[in-house]
């Protein structure tokens, strides 16, 4: 499990500011899910947090460790204890399913063959699609391609995992499956996870802290309940239409 | 009213022609840092030889069907173009020396290069800029893989080596087509073109003509890397990724042929 801290974090493009002085701390095995309007630097955020993007000005802290003051050796030995899942999947294209997995695993670690094709095996099964292992990513489906994302993330067994909208353009059977599954997987392997998402049923799922971002600052950060239930009118507007589409399809 | 438009215009064209003029520079001085990058990552360990070989097949394969046909028709035209002219001018037995040192020197390489740079700097320009749009490049970096040197350095390093040996393999075939030609015309044997032709060609035709083509595969290589590598805007930018990595490696590839034949008649001029 890591422990994540975000201070004062901030970055704009040109001149527009997406993140604006952010602070943030995430403990150890803590589920938090990022909500906020499209634009409002949800995404930027989680790549700031592995250096896929530098930040202008601030510093995150994952375990203790300042990763923007990092080398490349050392911020990769760091991203190694991190899983990334994201929002188109980004499978390797020129590598079947077995490969994609087995990537991370040939370039990082000095697992044999046998153990590599284990674990190979292993990562499928948990996502229920073992049967695709020889398969390319385009023979798949918007869905099986998450679930391959995500096999592909878990198998380095990460403490960190940060989702970028993990159930973005699925259908709502497929968006509890996915989620559910995100749940089972933290249990399991005792990680620490933020997730992107504006999809609400996906949060009730999975959320154990709140955090909505509103013009590049932090809006609210709570319990999912408070947030549910808030007077804001902003939240309100923001959560009505999920809010509604959640209760229906529970009284359903 | 006529002088306020004529204005306008030509405040558009100057405006248009000075983001032109920005592009371009910005684009030689990424084209600088990015081959700087690359000579930082290649001499450095891990040496991802199966990556490279794997590239130099695929490219080499690709490209083989093409420049076979190109280099037979160059042969031959060549030929057929060149011999009323060298028969009037009294000189019709040197023709195979001639169509053989053309081949060797400049025809070979260049023609060679032009193609590879169509068919393979656009190729690995869409390709490595749909992994940018698609977040393939990220996946990999974050995995704590190096994508620069997992994809750009293996695809230069294959670029740089398989143009010459395809360039060899072009000259051999163009000569062939030229010997087709002279053959069908003049009837010469084949042991009387070979003659000429190996008296014609000495050493120092042929090691400026093959040398200057593993900087024509480096240029090849890099600049689609460069292009794909930096890719934005979406599947727009992976379409003009492609197209410009051919145009410039094209250009490239004539004016360091310019550049490369001075330097070589300078060294061999004695």
């Amino acid at each position: 499990m890591a422990e994540v801290e975000v201070k004062n974090l901030s970055k704009a493009f040109g001149d527009s500011v997406v993140l604006d002085n952010i602070s943030l701390k995430i403990k150890e095995g803590e589920n938090v899910v990022v909500f906020g309007r499209s634009g409002t630097g949800k995404s930027v955020l989680i790549k700031c947090i592995v250096r896929l993007l530098e930040p202008d000005s601030g510093e995150v802290f994952i375990e203790g460790e300042n990763i923007l003051a990092l080398s490349e050796n050392k911020l990769n030995e760091v991203r190694k204890q991190i899983g990334f899942l994201f929002q188109g999947s980004a499978l390797y294209d020129s590598m079947s399913v077995r490969e994609n997995l087995a990537f991370p695993l040939i370039r990082n670690f000095n697992f044999t063959t046998k153990e590599v094709e284990a674990k190979v095996k292993s990562s499928l099964e948990k996502v229920s699609l073992e049967d695709s292992i020889d398969k390319m990513p385009a023979e798949l489906s918007g869905g099986m391609k998450k679930r391959i994302g995500l096999a592909r993330t878990i198998i380095t067994e990460p403490k960190l995992i940060l989702y970028d909208e993990p159930t973005t353009g699925l259908d709502p059977i497929t968006t509890k499956e996915i989620s559910q599954l995100i749940v089972e997987l933290q249990k399991d392997l005792k990680t620490t996870s933020i997730v992107v998402t504006h999809d609400l049923i996906c949060a009730k799922i999975i959320a154990s802290h709140a955090v909505v971002l509103k013009d590049g600052k932090i809006k609210y950060e709570g319990n999912l309940e408070n947030l549910v239930s808030t007077s804001d009118p902003f939240l309100r507007d923001f959560f009505t239409s999920d809010i509604l589409e959640v209760k229906n399809g529970s009284n359903k | 009213m006529g002088s306020a438009k004529t204005n306008t215009g030509t405040t558009q064209n100057l405006s248009v022609s000075g983001k032109r003029l920005t592009e371009f520079f910005q684009t030689v001085s990424g084209l600088f840092l990015f081959t700087i990058e690359f000579f930082k990552k290649v001499f450095i360990p891990p040496y991802e030889f199966a990556e490279i070989k794997k590239h130099m097949d695929e490219l080499g394969v690709k490209t083989l069907p093409i420049v076979s046909v190109t280099g037979f028709i160059i042969g031959l035209v060549l030929a057929m173009q060149s011999q009323p002219v060298m028969i009037r001018f009294g000189a019709g037995s040197f023709l195979p020396g001639m169509v053989a040192l053309s081949v060797v020197r400049e025809l070979g390489p260049v023609i060679t290069a032009l193609i590879f740079a169509g068919r393979v700097s656009s190729g690995i320009g869409a390709e490595l800029g749909s992994m940018r749009v698609t977040e393939q490049i990220d996946a990999m970096e974050v995995s704590a893989i190096n994508p620069f040197r997992f994809l750009v350095v293996t695809r230069v390093v294959a670029c740089t080596f398989i143009l010459p040996m395809l360039t060899i393999y072009v000259i051999f075939i163009a000569l062939f087509g030229s010997f087709l030609a002279i053959f069908l015309s003049q009837g010469i044997s084949f042991q009387l073109y070979l003659n000429a032709v190996v008296h014609s060609v000495e050493f120092s035709d042929i090691i400026p003509g093959i040398a200057k083509t593993f900087f024509f595969g480096f240029i090849v290589g890099i600049v689609g890397a460069y292009k794909g590598y930096n890719t934005e805007n979406g599947t727009e930018g992976v379409g003009k990724a492609s197209t410009s990595s051919v145009v410039i490696s094209s250009l490239l590839i004539l004016l360091i042929d310019m550049v490369l034949v001075k330097v070589t008649l300078m060294i061999w001029s004695n």
